[in-house]
């Protein structure tokens, strides 16, 4: 029994030493001199890649509602309360939800009201809340509400949608998507 | 198309490490393999043990409930004083006393169910010293039980099963890190974080937006999580998350990471028994299920979600709600299968968000008890007790004493198999039926309707298989759920353990009664179809009724909206 308890306090040491603190350290060093952009968060200029944000003005496209529309600064999304650390975050609402009916006709006004047909994507909201990504059809349904606030003509904004779209990885996994904030970027430079 | 090549490069490459790994942990348990010798010797001499020196039934278990004991008080403790410690570049204070108990208990059982969000609780410091070191050592412990139980059917007359402490150490130097390791350099590469610097502010001119994005040592946290079938992740959102899980590869791989050890212990199983046909036909029976869950779940998930539907928003890409863009609906569908019949938990989406029959897909998955093909190590333990309870009926259908693997299975092995099948179907039904009795447990889910009682059954039922993963409107940082949770993952863990550990003490010792023409099949179709009777009806006749108040009601409730 004492024997036991001993051997018990030593190996829970060791392993805490080991396989907690040294794997991790010696992984972050990996990590930092292998792959530094992404282990620091794939941040750039304007915000990381991975990491959705909150568009509002119809000159840009926007992502996922997580952060617009009715979410806007709902305190379970505190990545777009300006400023604040955030926590990932998803509604959970059920799929027979009175609440997820009405933010999706809310959703769907809010949409109406840009001149946007919405896809499915643009009227749910993701499972971590920042969902960076969009389809390009997601995209494409945005071109009328884009062009009308910018003036660029449609043709210009389809042709930067179809650069901008990265293709499934290695041909198959998932499907293929945007990142908004590269989409932005690279519309901000049209201008 | 996308969905049927990603099936097909999981398969060949389960198939493909079903055998070698499969063969180098049989190695690595008869103590064949020894290039990590250097760093495991100094671990044995601190320990005052040594390969040779091995243990009976009880004191395996002796070791296991005791070293579990002190590393339950060591994680709790850690938690309470994380404000005084280092690493803690959010100035987090201490961890709540009733949260701090759930979550080292959820730990501790491989469970990983999170009453917390990570970011906003957990220093650097917790993440590192007591969350990824459990991932370790739970995971190990998991596999030295179903070791020991391989044991007792390989050796004849033996009064011992091993040494607690060596298959521990070896199971994590030999196995877990170095695979770990490799994996988390390709997590980072895709994207995921990997950093000791804190959160990070960045302002974007263009839309004016200012955020702060919570970073830390994510990158490598991530591949033990899923390859100990843990399932708790660094952040709240877990591998919905892109910091986590940031592409399409790194899904398929954490998916790979799940199953690899469960599947491949089945190869393990028929090395040190003597019979790969023995290890194949537990295999067969875990696919088999397995398969038609992934299909059926998979089908669910690419139908519209009700609510969005009856909005006017109709969906050609499935049900989007509570998904990530990057990874789409059938390949969340697979994460979700395999994290619930493993006993991972980890979630790339919003599992409280899924189709109703996507969501009793996932439930019912861990409701057979978690064996298709389970946790690490208790997946196969669990489905040797089933197993033992297939020999029994069959022996009861031909009218002689049955044998498994020639040893005979008499009244002590079909009550210990009984007892340990039996445990989380009690525990789950009786909590859930406290729980929707007294108004703290009907304060929980945050949906109403039957989806709310699904919410309550998820929980109760995910701790008790020590799955981890959630519906996830539920409100489970209260004394009620943080303590009936705490237990109910106590006794899904120790009350299955140690039958088990009884179990293979009391084979260990039994001779070998050679196979005549008589003796009943244990390695064809026939009891393949028995094994899979026995999981489906078992789980079935005990969940039947609770399930159609859940996810069946949910589903047949046309034109309904709670």
């Amino acid at each position: 029994m004492l024997a036991h308890l001993r051997r018990s306090v030593v190996l829970i040491v060791i392993c805490t030493v080991f396989f907690g603190f040294v794997y991790a350290f010696v992984g972050t060093g990996v990590a930092q001199v292998l792959f530094k952009h992404q282990a620091d968060g794939s941040v750039g200029a304007n915000g990381s890649t991975l990491i959705g944000q909150n568009w509002s003005s119809p000159k840009y496209f926007h992502g996922r509602p997580d952060d617009i529309g009715p979410y806007a600064g709902v305190g379970d999304n505190p990545l777009v309360a300006n400023g604040k650390s955030g926590e990932s975050a998803a509604t959970n609402l059920g799929p027979r939800s009175k609440v997820l009916l009405a933010n999706t006709e809310a959703l769907l006004k809010y949409w109406h009201k840009l001149g946007v047909t919405p896809t499915p994507d643009l009227v749910t909201t993701s499972g971590s809340g920042y969902d960076p990504n969009i389809t390009p059809l997601d995209a494409t349904v945005q071109i009328p509400m884009v062009s009308k606030a910018t003036g660029i003509a449609p043709s210009v904004l389809k042709s930067l949608i179809a650069r901008e779209t990265n293709g499934a990885q290695l041909g198959f996994l998932g499907s293929p998507y945007i990142t908004v904030l590269q989409l932005n970027e690279a519309l901000a430079r049209l201008r | 198309m996308g969905f049927a090549l990603t099936i097909i490069v999981l398969i060949l490459a389960l198939g493909l490490s079903w055998r070698f790994l499969g063969s180098y942990m049989a190695a690595v348990f008869d103590d064949r393999v020894h290039f990590l010798g250097w760093a495991e010797r100094p671990i044995y001499k601190a320990l005052g043990t040594s390969p040779d020196r091995e243990q009976s039934w009880q004191r395996y278990g002796g070791s296991l409930v005791i070293f579990s004991a002190v590393t339950l008080g060591l994680t709790y403790l850690l938690f309470r004083i994380q404000g005084s410690l280092p690493l803690n570049p959010q100035h987090l204070g201490a961890v709540p006393p009733a949260l701090s108990f759930n979550t080292a208990v959820s730990f501790l059982t491989n469970t990983n169910w999170q009453n917390y969000g990570g970011e906003s609780t957990m220093s650097y410091f917790s993440q590192m010293g007591a969350l990824t070191v459990q991932q370790f050592v739970s995971a190990a412990v998991g596999i030295a039980v179903a070791i020991a139980l391989v044991r007792g059917f390989s050796r004849r007359k033996s009064p011992t099963i091993g040494n607690f402490w060596v298959d521990l150490t070896r199971c994590v130097l030999y196995i877990l890190v170095p695979v770990a390791f490799v994996a988390g350099i390709i997590f980072v590469g895709q994207g995921a974080v990997e950093t000791l610097a804190g959160p990070i502010s960045v302002s974007n001119h263009l839309n004016g937006v200012t955020q702060t994005i919570p970073r830390g040592p994510i990158g490598f946290m991530e591949p033990i999580k899923q390859l100990g079938t843990n399932g708790g992740g660094f952040l709240d959102q877990n591998g919905a998350t892109p910091f986590e899980n940031p592409t399409g590869l790194t899904n398929l791989l954490s998916i790979f990471l799940v199953l690899i050890i469960p599947f491949s212990l089945t190869y393990t199983f028929g090395k040190m028994v003597g019979s790969i046909k023995h290890g194949v036909a537990l295999l067969a029976a875990m696919v088999l299920i397995f398969g038609c869950w992934v299909t059926f779940t998979s089908y669910a998930e690419h139908q519209n979600n009700p609510s969005v539907a009856a909005a006017g928003v109709h969906s050609t890409v499935g049900n989007t709600e509570g998904k990530e863009v990057r990874v789409g609906d059938t390949s969340t569908a697979l994460y979700g299968v395999a994290s619930t019949q493993t006993s991972t938990g980890s979630a790339d989406a919003s599992y409280d968000s899924f189709t109703p029959m996507g969501g009793f897909g996932l439930l019912t998955g861990m409701m057979l008890g978690e064996v298709t093909p389970g946790g690490v190590g208790t997946g196969l333990y669990t489905i040797l007790l089933d197993a033992i309870i297939a020999v029994f009926i069959g022996g009861l259908m031909i009218g002689r004493t049955p044998e498994y693997l020639g040893k005979k299975i008499q009244a002590r092995e079909v009550k210990l198999a009984g007892l340990g099948v039996l445990v989380m179907p009690i525990i789950v039904l009786v909590f859930t039926a406290i729980a929707v009795s007294i108004h703290a447990g009907r304060a929980g889910p945050l949906n109403s309707g039957p989806h709310g009682f699904t919410e309550i059954l998820y929980a109760l039922t995910s701790q008790a298989n020590n799955n981890g993963s959630a519906f996830g409107g539920l409100t489970g940082n209260t004394p009620f759920y943080n303590i009936v949770g705490g237990l109910d993952m106590l006794l899904g863990r120790f009350a299955i353990m140690i039958p088990v550990l009884a179990l293979a003490g009391g084979l260990a010792a039994k001779n070998v009664v050679p196979a005549s023409l008589g003796t009943f099949r244990t390695d064809n179709t026939m009891f393949v179809g028995l094994v899979i009777g026995v999981i489906l009806i078992i789980g079935g006749l005990t969940f039947f009724p609770a399930i159609s108040l859940g996810p069946i009601a949910e589903q047949l409730a046309h034109g309904k909206f709670f």
